[in-house]
């Protein structure tokens, strides 16, 4: 278990260095330069009279722009092991102070999202297993197909939309700190993790649902029929246990949908967490923000795909790695 | 010496399947998935819709004007009425019209992109799979990395490297998706590679690209078609948020997912209508996509095939007697 759990960490290094490769090779064949965006607002700027003239190739030498790839990719990478993960060539600021701020919001996000989808999906996905075939479990598994289908954007506009139109009410704009304000803080984050949540409840049902048949055929299920024990107990205490570890470790495996997801929602709801700051980014081409930020969610990713491969490994006995 | 005469009398193989493949999971999706059949008909209807868009659209537009594209200055931001039944969006465009020719883009994505999708993914998990070894060794090590990249990002950086259009998106749902999906494909082909017949075909000296093509690829199809009916409502719903952060197909496109973005949503208080329709329609779509597609697993999927699975004994005594019922039925009719 030990030797396995190594050599999954150290595996996590050879592909965090194809991921840099990948990241760094995608951006050579971006079309429309940082450069010129740089170029046009410091011409704008010439010309009201704050700044001296600036030629293309004096932007290009000064962002380190003016070398061969393989020169800039080595560059990079030495900041990386330095701990500097490059600095924004449009706005000027290393990428890590950015992000201090950032992480935080989208964290809280993703993990508020993810404790509420579980919280209505498994008592849903248990039902309609134990139910199989009735009306509850057409109506389970229905909803978790209609979760599966509805785009969060588009809830999360009608969200914005209806309750202004019909009661003048309107999500908060202004982001609230944790520190400074604990339940206006919860409310805030309350809508945009529920329909965030929404996407991974559905497929979250289903797992439980498959989860729960597969269990209750079991041969100690039908021992704990046999001894005369009541359904709750059976349920309850013989095969929820046994399905909630896989369940557990699937929902852990939904964080990287989460944060994809949360791209959509801190933008519609205007939370500046990091999906906004990538888009941003993305737009402003600005190729080191979103290889950094690129690289720091998909070690994070990785990180949490080991942690929950080991954790079913280590809650359920009859799994062993070697 | 005489020699003793035996007759062989040749009896036809006994029926192992009535009907082909296809015609097998036709009759069953209607006879146990109601739900299947719900999804089907929602999934005929966008079909029927996509291709026939012109002539069912109440725009029907000029050469050099498209349907979708048709502009009424003056019933800019209308509401729903007798000649809009959806009302019109900020350039007096028809929003009903605007969704019908948008069912063809969404079909057009779900199709293309999805097809993509499975060749990529299909090719690269078969190939991995069978030559194994240090090829597979290393195409793993670079999905691994691929699948890192959290869902929608990679696809909003790549969007952002080549730019807005119908071809990009095709392409990058397809090819993004495709690497990451072959996992999967791998290990189908890996629980089947080791049978008797793909080793008699080697040993008849079949190359490489016969075995995969004549004996894997046929072996594992039922859960390649699943896969495709699985994804094509994910890779619509991709293709709207794409087009809904302004990444994907751009203007005057009818996106379902664009038509909700940039303009839908700075008037989403004047005209609610603008994003509340385009969003319904999706859903629909993707929602009956998604049963189909279920049902279509429950009736291919192998692992999930099996008669008297649920643990009630009052159930397993239904089933029973139904069985029985039938059996009792047979034999009258001897």
């Amino acid at each position: 278990m030990r030797a396995y759990a190594i050599r999954r960490f150290l595996l996590i290094i050879p592909t965090l260095f194809i991921i840099t490769a990948i990241l760094f090779l995608l951006f050579q064949i971006i079309p429309g330069d940082v450069v010129d965006l740089i170029v046009a607002r410091q011409t704008w700027q010439q010309e009201v009279g704050t700044e001296s003239e600036v030629s293309p190739e004096a932007v290009r030498e000064a962002l380190g722009l003016d070398v061969p790839v393989h020169i800039q990719y080595i560059r990079w990478m030495g900041g990386i092991f330095r701990g500097d993960f490059g600095r924004s060539m449009y706005h000027d600021r290393p990428l890590l102070e950015d992000l201090k701020t950032r992480i935080p919001v989208t964290f809280e996000l993703s993990l508020f999202s993810l404790i509420l989808s579980i919280l209505c999906s498994v008592p849903i996905g248990i039902y309609a297993a134990i139910r199989q075939d009735t009306i509850g479990d057409y109506i389970g598994r229905s909803l978790s197909i209609l979760f599966l289908a509805i785009p969060a954007f588009w809830v999360a506009t009608l969200v914005m939309v209806y309750p202004a139109l019909w009661w003048e009410w309107s999500p908060p704009v202004e982001y609230i700190p944790l520190a400074e304000d604990f339940w206006g803080n919860i409310g805030q984050f309350l809508i945009p993790a529920l329909i965030l949540g929404m996407f991974t409840s559905g497929g979250l049902m289903r797992v439980t649902r498959t989860m729960m048949l597969e269990v209750l055929r079991q041969d100690y299920i039908r021992t704990a029929w046999s001894k005369g024990l009541r359904e709750r107990l059976v349920i309850l205490r013989h095969a929820v246990k046994n399905t909630l570890i896989p369940v557990i470790t699937i929902a852990g495996g939904m964080i990287p949908t989460l944060l994809g997801g949360s791209v959509i929602i801190e933008q519609i709801f205007a939370l500046p967490g990091m999906g906004r700051y990538l888009l941003s980014a993305v737009i402003q081409r600005d190729f080191l923000i979103v290889a950094g930020w690129n690289l720091i969610m998909s070690a994070f990713v990785m990180i949490i795909i080991v942690l929950t491969d080991l954790a079913y490994a280590y809650v359920d006995p009859r799994i062993r790695y070697r | 010496m005489s020699v003793e005469e035996t007759t062989i009398e040749l009896k036809a193989a006994p029926a192992y399947r009535r009907h082909g493949l296809f015609a097998e999971v036709f009759i069953r999706l209607f006879r146990e998935k109601p739900l299947g059949v719900v999804g089907l008909v929602i999934v005929s209807i966008l079909f029927i819709v996509g291709i026939f868009a012109n002539f069912i659209a109440p725009e029907k537009g000029t050469a050099d004007s498209p349907g979708y594209n048709v502009i009424h200055l003056a019933d800019r931001l209308h509401p729903p009425s007798a000649e809009y039944p959806l009302g019109t969006d900020q350039l007096g465009r028809d929003i009903l019209s605007r969704i019908i020719y948008g069912a063809r883009l969404s079909m057009i994505v779900g199709v293309v992109a999805t097809a993509i999708h499975t060749v990529i993914s299909t090719a690269i998990g078969m190939a991995c799979a069978y030559f194994g070894g240090k090829f597979d060794i290393l195409v793993q090590r670079f999905v691994d990395a691929w699948i890192c990249f959290p869902g929608l990002v990679i696809l909003i950086t790549l969007m952002a490297i080549i730019g807005p259009g119908l071809l990009q998106i095709l392409l990058v749902l397809g090819i993004s998706g495709g690497i990451a999906a072959s996992r999967f494909s791998r290990s189908l082909v890996f629980a089947i590679k080791e049978n008797q017949y793909v080793y008699a075909s080697e040993a008849i000296g079949a190359r490489a690209g016969r075995v995969m093509l004549r004996h894997l690829l046929p072996n594992i199809m039922p859960m390649v078609i699943v896969l495709f009916s699985i994804n094509m409502g994910g890779m619509i719903l991709t293709e709207a948020s794409l087009s809904f952060l302004g990444l994907g197909l751009p203007p005057p496109y009818p996106s379902w997912g664009g038509m909700i973005s940039g303009e839908g949503r700075s008037n989403m208080l004047l005209a609610p209508w603008m994003m509340l329709w385009p969003g319904a329609v999706l859903s629909l779509v993707v929602f009956g996509i998604n049963m189909f597609g279920d049902a279509l697993r429950d009736l291919l999927d192998p692992r999930l095939r099996g008669g008297l699975g649920t643990y009630r004994l009052d159930k397993v005594e239904k089933m029973a007697a139904k069985m029985k019922a039938r059996i009792e039925k047979q034999q009258a009719q001897k």
